[in-house]
């Protein structure tokens, strides 16, 4: 987005690529049946994916987007493997509704399953292509040529271009599901080729939607209550409207944006219009505590799981434990903006939403329009780790956008916003029963999970907030929960040990009290931390060690090596000895049962006297099938880890019966550097030809359960409730 | 008209006195580095050094900064010929989405200008005012030890 003028922003805008040719339409209709990788099942026609034109450039398309995981990178580099380019020779794009395949949301861990497997196998096929091409041309025999740096060479030098070979043939043709891979020459894939966009980020660089600029570009603000469910008492639009530099107050029923040339000007006055005062809309809060609320709440149940199994025997040892998290935010440390343009019955908005096809819908329906008059372009932002106000603010841009044709319009909230309005990460109650046998095995296990739905993300105007707000108002967005496998309350909440006679149900609580939607890893955090916490107790209620009686319940082979490399680079054997104060814990879990395989120790030291956790150190093992970045993987575990430090000791969105009342970073204290561990040291296992698996939420529930075991072990009280205060450590340490 | 000094480059800019400066750099100045994160002094995504102390951006109105010298990250080298805290950063891929990373460049930058040879403990409370929420702190920490290293001194280890 460097230098990005109006005409490169209307240039991009104008760009319409009649996608749908190559859709999946006919991929239907075609009679081929045999399934392809990834999302190439989808989109089987190879144009829709790569494509090269006469100076042998390379451009390939993906219709999932960078959030600072690292994702551009590491398709740059699937894609210059299989073809033998170095990866600046690869030009990405990134999802827009206007270009690229329709992959839906980024999120889920899903991108290197289903873009990155797509990408390898489009570019597969098209070194094939290119190779059966250049024999002929070059009147030899395939296994004669050689592709290197954009050009098919002949074992006597002879040579030809990419884009040469590439204009003999049709790249709109259907992938092949067989092509195997490339097997001779140098590998890119496995090799921590740096990120792209990180040179950029470093030197302050434009990078962001927020640093969109355009000649006669407008700042808008939106105005609204201070949290969900609420809403502004009347304002003086008026006063507001003849305040210097205040272009137009655009109202559609409790709608209200102020436009300006002036940034400054645009959030002086929204801070007028504010100050008139609010009153709660919905229905109050329950004065309860949430966790309370939603344990009691009319529930539809969903079995989440039944391993079969005998009844335990009447002398089984039986366990109990009950679990809690509270509502948590995503906390994006630039709060969510958007820029949209009105143009000629178009309407284009730049956003860093996840899913630019489902929002491109919603903004249609929002805005009265047919779906090919609006198009949304993903331009990354702050990092948001799930559903955020991405979304929201696309639609408040748009509707502010629509007031002034030909003008682009970038809206961003302000940190109030971001923290009153956010959707949350549902607050959570799991309650788990356990038989231990006489053999120190589990016999039975019964899991029940409490909570509010984690998919809020819009397919509909009723799913954005300004849809509330327009007179008439669009009818909200019912959430529906999401099935298993995958799961969203329930998500991992079937255990990945061995066990017999073991039940799960996911009680669906429909009816949020606030507002809530995907946040990373969705219920996976807390039933990893609730599973994993109760292994412990029962492997303490067994005499067994904790990485021991782990081993014992499981068989998954590639699990066991994670957790065995985890506690042998850690030195489980030797760690120190608990209740001292310091003390160590151990969390493991396969994403989803599906994804990335990650085991977490942690060392910690706990100050008696102000209940203050130390993390020592911790050490992380993880295999995600083939590892495309190792460093990528690395970064996206730390980070993990480190926010789900954050989440799981300090973080708990507060109410009151008018609604949320943490509004800043004090009112919602995130980890600061202090805080940090020690050290993290994260042991990739890589599995050469296995299929690549996001990482980029396997690491929060097995950090939170390792930091709650490590802490029960330094104090010798188990913490059940998140978040693990110092407050509730000191009360643990006095009881 | 006020004028200010950026990057050593003097600048008369149109704005209310009471315009914090962040929105003056961002809208006037064409220099995206320094990021809106709170508006309230609490994230550290804003900041920028002011006579080399590092200063909320967000919460700094011009008004306050005749005669003053500003420095922002875009003073510190370009993505081809970085400075030292940059490189740094670029050799550790001390980022995820990078949001907060200008902030952390010009806070580290003001500690290594007054001294080279922190404790570890020093630093970590030097960048405490700063918030990063996809959790890279490992490898700004790292990428500050390696700037300092490259500058002639050194973090040293020390208890918490
Ligand atoms: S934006 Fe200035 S401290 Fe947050
Ligand atoms: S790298 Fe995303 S906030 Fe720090």
């Amino acid at each position: 987005m460097n230098g990005l003028t109006r005409r490169a922003l209307l240039a991009k805008g104008s760009l319409v690529v009649a996608f749908a040719s190559s859709g999946p339409t006919q991929a239907q209709e075609s009679e081929e049946s045999t399934s392809l990788p990834g999302d190439l099942d989808k989109y089987p026609f190879l144009d829709s994916w790569i494509r090269v034109d006469a100076a042998d450039r390379i451009t390939v398309f993906t219709g999932k987007v960078e959030l600072g995981q690292g994702l551009r990178t590491a398709l740059i580099q699937i894609a210059a493997d299989e073809l033998c380019v170095s990866p600046a020779s690869i030009e990405l794009i990134t999802a827009d509704t206007g270009r690229t395949p329709d992959e839906g949301v980024t999120a889920g861990s899903h991108s290197m399953q289903n873009s990155g497997m797509a990408i390898l196998n489009a570019a597969a096929n098209l070194r094939v292509l290119l190779t059966e091409t250049a024999a002929w041309r070059l009147v030899t025999s395939v296994d004669q040529i050689e592709l290197q740096d954009g050009s098919a060479y002949g074992p006597n030098g002879q040579h030809v271009g990419y884009g040469d070979l590439v204009a003999g043939f049709s790249l709109h043709v259907m992938a092949k599901p067989d092509v195997p891979r490339r097997s001779k020459g140098r590998r890119l894939i496995g090799e921590s080729v740096p990120r792209v966009d990180i040179p950029a980020k470093v030197s302050g660089h434009a990078a962001y939607v927020q640093d969109i600029r355009a000649p006669g570009l407008l700042h808008a603000r939106v105005v609204r209550g201070p949290s969900f469910g609420t809403q502004l008492k009347q304002a003086d639009i008026d006063a507001v409207t003849h305040m210097p530099g205040i272009e137009q107050v655009v109202r559609n029923g409790r709608f209200i944006a102020i436009l300006a040339a002036k940034e400054w000007d645009a959030v002086k006055a929204s801070r007028r219009l504010q100050a008139a005062g609010w009153e709660r809309r919905a229905a109050p809060l329950p004065s309860t505590d949430l966790c309370d609320t939603i344990r009691r709440s009319p529930a539809r149940d969903i079995p989440i799981f039944d391993y079969p199994g005998p009844p335990a025997p009447a002398d089984a040892r039986i366990v109990k434990a009950r679990y809690s998290r509270p509502c948590l935010m995503h906390g994006s440390i630039g709060p969510s903006c958007a820029v949209a343009l009105w143009e000629n019955g178009n309407m284009i908005v730049w956003t860093h939403s996840q899913g630019v096809s489902p929002l491109r819908k919603a903004l249609a329906e929002l805005l009265r329009l047919p779906l090919e008059k609006v198009r949304c372009i993903h331009v990354e932002g702050s990092g948001c780790y799930g559903h955020n106000g991405a979304d929201d603010v696309a639609a408040d841009a748009a509707l502010a956008a629509r007031a002034v044709p030909g003008r682009p319009v970038r809206l961003q909230w302000m940190r109030e916003q971001e923290h009153g309005w956010e959707p949350l990460g549902s607050a959570m109650v799991v309650e788990l029963q356990g038989a231990l046998g006489r053999n120190g095995r589990i016999v039975g296990w019964r899991h029940d999970v409490w909570s509010n739905p984690h998919n809020g993300r819009p397919i509909s105007a009723g799913g954005l907030l300004a849809g509330a707000e327009l007179d008439p108002p669009f009818a909200p967005q019912r959430p529906r929960p999401i099935p298993m496998p995958e799961g969203g309350g329930d998500r991992n909440g079937n255990p990945i040990y061995a066990m017999p006679n073991a039940r799960g149900v996911y009680h669906f609580v429909e009816q949020a009290p606030v507002r809530v939607s995907a946040l990373r890893s969705l219920g996976a955090h807390m039933n990893v931390f609730a599973i994993e916490s109760f292994m412990d107790e029962m492997a303490q209620a067994a005499g067994v060690d904790p990485v021991d009686f782990r081993l014992i319940h499981l068989q998954d082979s590639r699990g066991r090596a994670v957790v065995e490399t985890a506690a042998n680079r850690f030195g489980w054997k030797r760690r120190v000895n608990g209740r001292s104060g310091r003390g160590c814990g151990f969390g493991f879990a396969r994403y989803k049962n599906l994804g990335a395989y990650c085991a977490i120790a942690m060392e910690i030291a706990v100050d008696p006297d102000t209940g203050g956790v130390e993390v020592r150190r911790a050490v992380a093992a993880v295999d995600s099938g083939e590892a495309v970045s190792p460093d990528g993987i690395r970064n996206q575990i730390e980070g993990a880890i480190v926010q789900s430090l954050s989440w799981t000791l300090l973080e708990s969105v507060r109410f009151d019966t008018g609604g949320r009342t943490s509004f800043d970073w004090s009112a919602y204290p995130i980890l600061r550097f202090p805080t940090a561990p020690t050290s993290i040291d994260v042991h990739l296992i890589d599995r050469p030809g296995e299929p690549f698996l996001g990482v980029g939420e396997a690491g929060q529930g097995p950090a939170a359960a390792a930091l709650a075991n490590a802490i029960a072990d330094a104090i010798g009280h188990r913490l059940r409730d998140m978040p693990l205060t110092p407050e509730r450590i000191r009360a643990a340490l006095r009881s | 008209m006020i004028s200010l000094t950026v990057n050593g480059t003097e600048h008369s800019v149109d704005a209310d006195p009471d315009t914090p400066l962040l929105y003056v750099l961002r809208g006037d100045l064409g220099l995206d580095g320094a990021k809106f994160g709170c508006g309230l002094g609490q994230c550290g995504a804003c900041t920028v050094l002011v006579d080399d102390r590092p200063a909320f951006s967000c919460l700094t109105p011009i008004a306050a900064l005749d005669g003053r010298k500003i420095r922002t990250i875009e003073g510190l080298g370009t993505p081809d010929r970085p400075g030292a805290l940059p490189a740094a950063f670029e050799a550790e891929q001390a980022a995820q989405c990078g949001y907060c990373i200008a902030g952390m460049i010009m806070r580290a930058q003001a500690l290594l200008e007054r001294n080279v040879r922190p404790t570890e403990a020093e630093l970590r409370r030097h960048l405490a005012p700063n918030l990063c929420r996809c959790g890279t702190h490992m490898r700004i920490l790292r990428a500050v030890r390696r700037a300092a290293a490259a500058m002639g001194g050194e973090v040293q280890e020390s208890a918490r």
